[in-house]
C-alpha cells in the first residue's frame, strides 16, 4: 500500500515537471517573439500589442480544445503526443518566418496589423497546442472531485511558475549565450523528447493513468 | 571672535544663496510620460536640454542655447558634421532619431537646399521638438513618427536613396537593439546613394564597443571614426564605397594650410571649428582599436543592451 501510493507521486511528480517545462516553453517562444519580430515591424508598442494579444488567444483556446480533447479516453500516450506536435509546430518559427515576415510586411502597410498578422502567423498554432497541455495534465492527475480545485492549484502554480522561469532566464541569459534559432530549436527539442519519454513511460506502464480514468467512470 | 562669527553668518548667507540660485537655475519646463519614455525638458540659464527618464546629465538627448539656437552644444553633434567634410553637398539626409531636432535645424541651415528626412518612433518627443527646441519642418524637412528599422525597410521598397544617413536613435540608456545589427547596417547600406555616407554616434566607453565596431567592420568594411579625448561618444563615419584614397592627403592639407574654405566659414559660425574636426578623424585601416574576432551583432544575436549593462 504504501509502495504503491510513493509510485504514484512519482508519476504525478513527472506530470507537474511536464507542466513546468510547458509553461516555461510559452514565456520563453513568447519573449523569443519580440525579437524575431523586430527587424520587420519595429519595436514600437503595439509590437507588444500584437504579441500578447495572440498569445492569450491562442492559450485560451488551447485550455479549451485540451479540456474538450481530455473527456475522450485520456491516456498518457496522448498527452505524450500534444508534447510532441507542440515541438513540431515550433520549428517554422526557425525555418519559414524570414519569407513569412517578409511577405507579410510587403502586404500589408501598417506595422500594427502587419506585426499582429506576422505574431499570428508564427505562434497561434504552437501556442494553442502548448495551452491544450494544462486542462489535459489536471485530467491525468484528478483522481477525485474532492481534490480537483487543490490539483488544478498546484497545476497552475508549477507552470505559471515554468512560465516566469522561462521568462527571465530567457531575457536574462539565454538570449546572450545563443542564437534566436538555437533557443527555439532547443525549445522544439526538448518537448518532443519529453514527449517520447512519456509515451515509452506510458507503453511500459499501460495501467498507469488508465486505472484512475476507469475508476472516474465508476464513480460518475 | 564677533569678527570670525560675521564671517562665518556671511559664508552661510553666501552658501545659501548660491543654493538658492542653483536651484533656481535648473527648472523642469515641461515633463511627459510618453508611451515609451519619460520625457523632461530642463532650463539652466541659457541652456536647455531635452531628457529622457532621469534627471542626470548622463541622460540628456538634445541640448540648445536659447539665445544662440544655432551653435550646437553637444561636441557629439559637432562631430557628426564631420559627414561634410566627406561628403559636401549631400541633397538627401536621413535622420533616425530626433531628439530635439538641433541635428536636422543645423543642417538645414547649412544646407538650405538639402531634404532632410527625420524619423522618430514617439511622437511625444517630436511634439516637444517642436514646442521647445524650435524644430523646423516645411516642404524640405519632413518628419516620420516611425520605427527606424520599419522606415528603412519601407524606404528600399519604395527605391529611396539618401546621401547621408546619420543614425542617432537612442532609448533611455542606449541604441535599441535591432538598430545595431549587421542585417540593419546592410539595409542602412543599401539606401546610400553610391557617394553616400552614414554617420552613427555610439557610445566608446562600454563593453558592446567592440561587438558594434565588428558590425560596421562586416558590412562596410574599414570606415572612419570621429572621437575627442575628452568624451565617452564616438562617431562612426562610413562611405557606401569603403574608404577614400584622397582623403587622408587632403586631411594632411588642411591641417597645414591656412586658407578656410567655404565650408569651415559656415561651420565656424556654429560653433564648429573644421581644422580640428578634420584632426580627429582616424581610419580604422591605420587604427583598428579592438580585436579582430570580435563577435558581430546580428538579428539572432542581439544582447546589446545586457552587454552595456556592465558599463560605466
Amino acid at each position: 500500500m504504501q509502495e504503491s501510493k510513493k509510485a504514484i507521486n512519482y508519476n504525478n511528480l513527472f506530470i507537474y515537471f511536464l507542466a513546468f517545462t510547458s509553461g516555461f516553453s510559452i514565456m520563453c517562444i513568447e519573449l523569443l517573439a519580440g525579437r524575431i519580430l523586430a527587424p520587420f515591424f519595429g519595436s514600437s508598442v503595439h509590437i507588444w500589442g500584437s504579441i500578447i494579444t495572440v498569445f492569450m488567444l491562442s492559450l485560451a483556446l488551447g485550455y479549451l480544445f485540451g479540456g474538450k480533447l481530455s473527456t475522450r479516453s485520456a491516456s498518457l500516450t496522448r498527452y505524450g503526443a500534444i508534447f510532441i506536435i507542440a515541438g513540431l509546430t515550433l520549428l517554422p518559427i526557425v525555418t519559414s518566418s524570414t519569407w513569412l515576415m517578409e511577405s507579410i510586411f510587403l502586404a500589408v502597410e501598417d506595422s500594427r496589423y502587419g506585426s499582429l498578422l506576422a505574431s499570428t502567423a508564427l505562434f497561434f498554432i504552437p501556442t494553442i497546442i502548448l495551452g491544450m497541455l494544462s486542462p489535459y495534465s489536471v485530467r491525468l492527475l484528478v483522481r477525485n472531485s474532492n481534490e480537483s480545485g487543490q490539483v488544478a492549484g498546484k497545476l497552475y502554480f508549477v507552470s505559471t511558475l515554468g512560465s516566469a522561469l522561462g521568462t527571465i532566464i530567457t531575457s536574462f541569459y539565454l538570449v546572450l549565450w545563443f542564437d534566436i534559432n538555437t533557443i527555439v530549436v532547443s525549445i522544439s527539442l526538448l518537448l518532443s523528447l519529453l514527449g517520447c519519454i512519456t509515451i515509452v513511460v506510458a507503453k511500459a506502464n499501460p495501467n498507469l493513468f488508465k486505472s484512475k480514468a476507469q475508476r472516474d467512470i465508476s464513480h460518475a | 571672535m564677533l569678527n570670525s562669527a560675521g564671517k562665518l553668518i556671511y559664508g552661510l548667507c553666501f552658501l545659501l544663496g548660491v543654493c538658492i540660485v542653483n536651484n533656481a537655475m535648473a527648472e523642469v519646463i515641461h515633463s511627459e510620460r510618453s508611451l515609451y519614455r519619460n520625457i523632461l525638458v530642463e532650463d539652466k540659464g541659457d541652456l536647455r536640454c531635452l531628457k529622457f527618464n532621469v534627471k542626470s546629465n548622463k541622460t540628456r538627448q538634445s541640448c540648445l542655447l536659447k539665445s544662440q539656437p544655432q551653435r550646437l552644444v553637444f561636441n557629439y553633434t559637432k562631430q557628426l558634421l564631420t559627414g561634410l567634410l566627406v561628403n559636401p553637398e549631400p541633397k538627401r539626409i536621413l535622420i533616425i532619431g530626433l531628439g530635439g531636432g538641433t541635428m536636422s535645424n543645423t543642417l538645414h541651415q547649412l544646407l538650405p537646399d538639402s531634404y532632410i528626412d527625420n524619423v522618430e518612433i514617439d511622437e511625444s518627443v517630436i511634439k516637444v521638438a517642436r514646442q521647445y527646441f524650435g524644430f523646423l519642418e516645411n516642404n524640405q524637412v519632413k518628419t516620420y513618427s516611425q520605427d527606424g528599422r520599419v522606415f528603412v525597410k519601407r524606404a528600399l521598397l519604395k527605391k529611396l536613396k539618401y546621401d547621408w544617413i546619420i543614425l542617432d536613435a537612442f532609448n533611455g540608456d542606449y541604441i535599441p537593439e535591432h538598430l545595431m545589427t549587421k542585417e540593419y547596417l546592410q539595409e542602412t547600406k543599401r539606401l546610400l546613394s553610391p557617394q553616400g555616407i552614414l554617420t552613427a554616434n555610439t557610445f566608446s566607453s562600454s563593453k558592446l564597443y567592440i561587438y558594434e565596431s565588428a558590425t560596421y567592420k562586416a558590412v562596410f568594411g574599414d570606415y572612419y571614426q570621429v572621437s575627442n579625448p575628452d568624451n565617452s561618444n564616438r562617431i562612426i563615419l562610413a562611405r557606401n564605397n569603403g574608404l577614400d584614397e584622397n582623403f587622408y592627403k587632403e586631411q594632411a592639407a588642411v591641417e597645414q594650410s591656412e586658407s578656410i574654405t567655404q565650408l569651415a566659414i559656415k561651420l565656424l559660425a556654429i560653433g564648429v571649428d573644421a581644422k580640428q574636426l578634420y584632426k580627429n578623424i582616424k581610419s580604422t585601416a591605420t587604427h583598428q582599436d579592438w580585436p579582430d574576432d570580435s563577435p558581430v551583432l546580428t538579428d539572432q544575436f542581439s544582447p546589446a543592451n545586457l552587454l552595456n549593462i556592465d558599463v560605466d
